[in-house]
């Protein structure tokens, strides 16, 4: 609680934003907008989904705060199993067997 | 925006117009008897504004309580329809209605709240700390909580009740099958709480990595504390999936999105899939801490460490991992092929071993130790053989090829409740007859406790008994009838006779606690089980700053050994010093308050009205952003005063139960 007055305005806070919005809109532009096929839409919009991803671990998320190199390296560890689990187990689930048809 | 206000309040059901006139008359009720006694400003700065920890964890399980109420009535009426073939009392969409939220309450606004209240009111004891991290976020928690759960409830008289089962599985689920309002309850009233158990995830994770006293090693922690610390981590992994699930159900049928319809480009069985892949953890999330609660109940009545504690521990970090990994025993039937269902058969059963590696440490617990039969331990005890039953008959389900058999039977109804009831709702009555005098300062009815344990436990091995029986004879669930000549009159009526006997369990258990209001001894001392955990070395009730000088941890079970060498007891006056607590507030009833009217308009789709609410909530954000509020320092004469007052009355330490 002492330290609530900030040193300087949180400009990377600001900048990571903006930024997502921008690549927001661009995604959702790109689906909506263009008419690039289907399988290139997802593409690039999934591309830009893990762009983001990865701008807000280091503009939101204290990545680069280095002292607490072993809380970090248990975070990304989590978070990648987390992924694992949650992205390539339901792409799994859904798209074998009977499910896929 | 076109509001139907015929379509409103919900008409032409002489048992809901009743409970709409029953909540009229209770609300004037409660509204004049609080301003007849003057009490207003009480609850306002005493309850309603509190960051206390304690008075949180509180307020969750008499929230909690009432949803046992409200969803037990739920239950009762099923049993009353199925009670015989062809029975006419209620409709079959109102029987869906009340399935519905008969689950959704019981898991999330009873169970839930009943194990964070209790996890509230006891970890930072435990732990020996003053409050949690973040005491203000936790009072949001809690009333996000609430809001999301008195939401949820008023359903069923203003709009109607979401009636596509508590999974609300698509397409049903959608706006194509399900045009009225009611499932826009689900989406949103649990949108809100989950907002508020996600922080309550956070709130503990730091608080239990950051605020142990000193000397209190992770391998020193007591087993509750573990297994809240799991469940933290859990909450943390598997809400969000559901946060994001929600949302997409709201925009699905809320503006016309295609994530989950049949139609148009969408994946029906992507929600299933989300959900139980925050479903299953949710299981462990309400079932380790109430492990939590039986290890300490068990250990402190069998008056022995306990048993494999790192073993313990391993068991704790393994379900939760494995948890993660086995959401598609939900769903076998989908048809995902062999490798699939091979794969999360496998690691179904694979979650027995550390949960058997736990139950045999419980025994092992009990094993030689001087065990006293208070109401508490006779939960932990019953515990044991019902929840094994539950488990074996979760791992015949968890064999995909045998599922298709079992599948959406009453078996699976008879199995899970078979896991929640001893697993969970066991365990939060233990634990309520064990810490509530260090809650209230006086003791709940021994022989009233005996009464309520051995009615709930007959009253529900003879309701959900049968639904085995049933199931494997082709009784399905979710069904509002059946023929006489299905043959299965005679095991439904025995299971609506079983909830009879329940049902007067848990009206004893509530008159056990109205008896003890007025009639129990007050004069307990402050640790009347002769305890094991830090908890019990502070006054009870606990003083509104928990400990007046942070007690240091040499070894498990910490109370205990102070006990045994009498040291760390005693409160020199030069030891006092000021204490710094923080302010109460305002914010996080406004925050709940304002969540539940968005929220309202919301489920109307009254978009501007949201919007309007919405603004609402920005505004307390932003308030909440500029406030410096530093708390405020207790007097080292205060603290003398109230230490005082405690530490001299108690004497010898006196023997309560025996």
């Amino acid at each position: 609680m002492e330290h609530h007055q900030s040193k300087s305005f949180p400009i990377s806070h600001v900048i990571g934003f903006v930024v997502s919005l921008v690549l927001t809109f661009a995604a959702a532009g790109i689906a909506l907008k263009t008419n690039l096929s289907f399988k290139v839409i997802m593409w690039i919009i999934g591309s830009l989904a893990v762009i983001q991803a990865g701008m807000q671990l280091f503009m939101f998320m204290h990545l680069r705060e280095g002292e607490h190199g072993k809380t970090n390296l248990i975070n990304m560890i989590y978070a990648v199993f987390m992924v694992i689990v949650i992205v390539v187990g339901s792409i799994w689930v859904l798209t074998s067997g009977h499910a896929s048809h | 925006m076109g509001i139907k206000w015929d379509e409103f309040f919900i008409t032409g059901d002489p048992l809901i117009l009743g409970s709409q006139i029953a909540i009229l008359l209770t609300m004037i009720g409660a509204v004049a008897g609080i301003t007849y006694l003057k009490k207003w400003k009480y609850l306002w700065t005493e309850w309603l504004t509190t960051v206390d920890h304690k008075k949180i964890g509180i307020m969750y399980i008499i929230s909690a309580v009432l949803m046992f109420f409200r969803g037990g009535m739920d239950g009762l009426l099923m049993k009353a329809q199925t009670s015989r073939p062809e029975m006419e009392f209620l409709n079959s969409q109102h029987y869906n209605e009340i399935f519905t939220t008969h689950g959704v309450i019981m898991i999330l606004f009873m169970a839930m709240p009943f194990l964070i209240g209790l996890m509230n009111v006891v970890i930072p004891l435990q732990i020996g700390a003053r409050d949690v991290a973040f005491p203000q976020l936790n009072a949001l928690s809690f009333w996000l909580f609430f809001s999301g759960a008195m939401l949820f409830n008023i359903s069923f008289v203003i709009g109607g009740s979401p009636d596509a089962g508590w999974t609300s599985y698509f397409p049903l689920a959608g706006k194509e099958f399900s045009p009225g309002i009611g499932n826009n309850y689900y989406a949103v009233a649990l949108q809100i709480a989950g907002i508020g158990t996600l922080m309550t995830g956070i709130n503990f994770i730091v608080t239990i990595l950051k605020m142990r006293t000193k000397g209190m090693t992770l391998m020193k922690m007591p087993m509750f504390t573990w297994t809240t610390f799991v469940t933290s981590i859990l909450i943390v992994a598997a809400f969000p999936i559901f946060t994001v699930a929600l949302a997409l159900m709201t925009f699905d049928r809320l503006y016309g999105t295609h994530f989950f319809t049949v139609s148009g480009g969408g994946m029906d069985m992507l929600w299933a899939n989300l959900f139980w892949l925050w479903g299953h953890p949710e299981v462990y999330i309400v079932a380790l801490p109430a492990f939590g609660i039986f290890s300490e109940v068990i250990a402190t009545f069998s008056r022995k460490s306990l048993f494999g504690y790192k073993s313990m521990v391993f068991s704790i970090l393994g379900i939760a991992l494995l948890s993660m990994v086995v959401w598609v025993h939900h769903f076998y039937t989908m048809g995902s092929g062999p490798a699939v269902n091979s794969f999360f058969s496998i690691t179904t059963m694979a979650i027995a071993i550390p949960t058997g590696v736990k139950m045999f440490n419980w025994l092992f617990t009990m094993r030689k130790g001087r065990i006293k039969i208070t109401s508490a331990m006779l939960w932990a005890l019953a515990f044991v053989p019902c929840f094994v039953i539950g488990g074996v008959t979760g791992v015949m389900l968890a064999m995909g090829a045998a599922d298709y058999q079992y599948h959406n039977t009453l078996f699976l109804v008879a199995h899970f409740h078979y896991v929640l009831i001893p697993g969970v709702v066991f365990a939060v009555f233990a634990g309520l007859y064990y810490w509530w005098p260090k809650m209230f300062g006086f003791m709940l009815n021994e022989k009233l406790g005996k009464w309520h344990f051995w009615l709930f436990v007959i009253g529900f091995n003879v309701t959900f008994m049968p639904m085995f029986f049933l199931g494997l004879n082709g009784a399905v669930r979710r069904a509002y009838t059946y023929s006489a000549e299905s043959g299965f009159a005679p095991l439904f009526m025995l299971s609506a006779i079983g909830s009879i006997v329940l049902a007067a369990g848990f009206a004893v258990f509530c008159y056990n606690i109205y008896w003890s209001i007025r009639y129990a001894d007050r004069n307990i001392s402050s640790d009347p089980w002769d305890a094991r955990t830090l908890e019990w070395s502070t006054a009870s009730p606990v003083q509104f700053y928990n400990f007046a000088k942070l007690p240091e941890v040499k070894s498990l079970d910490p109370f205990w050994h102070m006990k045994k060498k009498n040291e760390g007891l005693t409160l020199h006056d030069s030891e006092i010093e000021e204490i710094h607590m923080p302010s109460n507030s305002w914010l996080p009833i406004y925050m709940g308050v304002i969540f539940g009217i968005a929220g309202f308009f919301l489920v109307f789709e009254w978009h501007i009205a949201a919007a309007v609410a919405g603004i609402g909530i920005f505004a307390g954000l932003i308030i909440r952003s500029f406030d410096y509020n530093e708390g405020f320092h207790v007097s080292k004469e205060e603290i003398h005063r109230i230490e005082n007052a405690w530490r001299k009355t108690e004497g010898e330490v006196h023997d309560h139960v025996s």
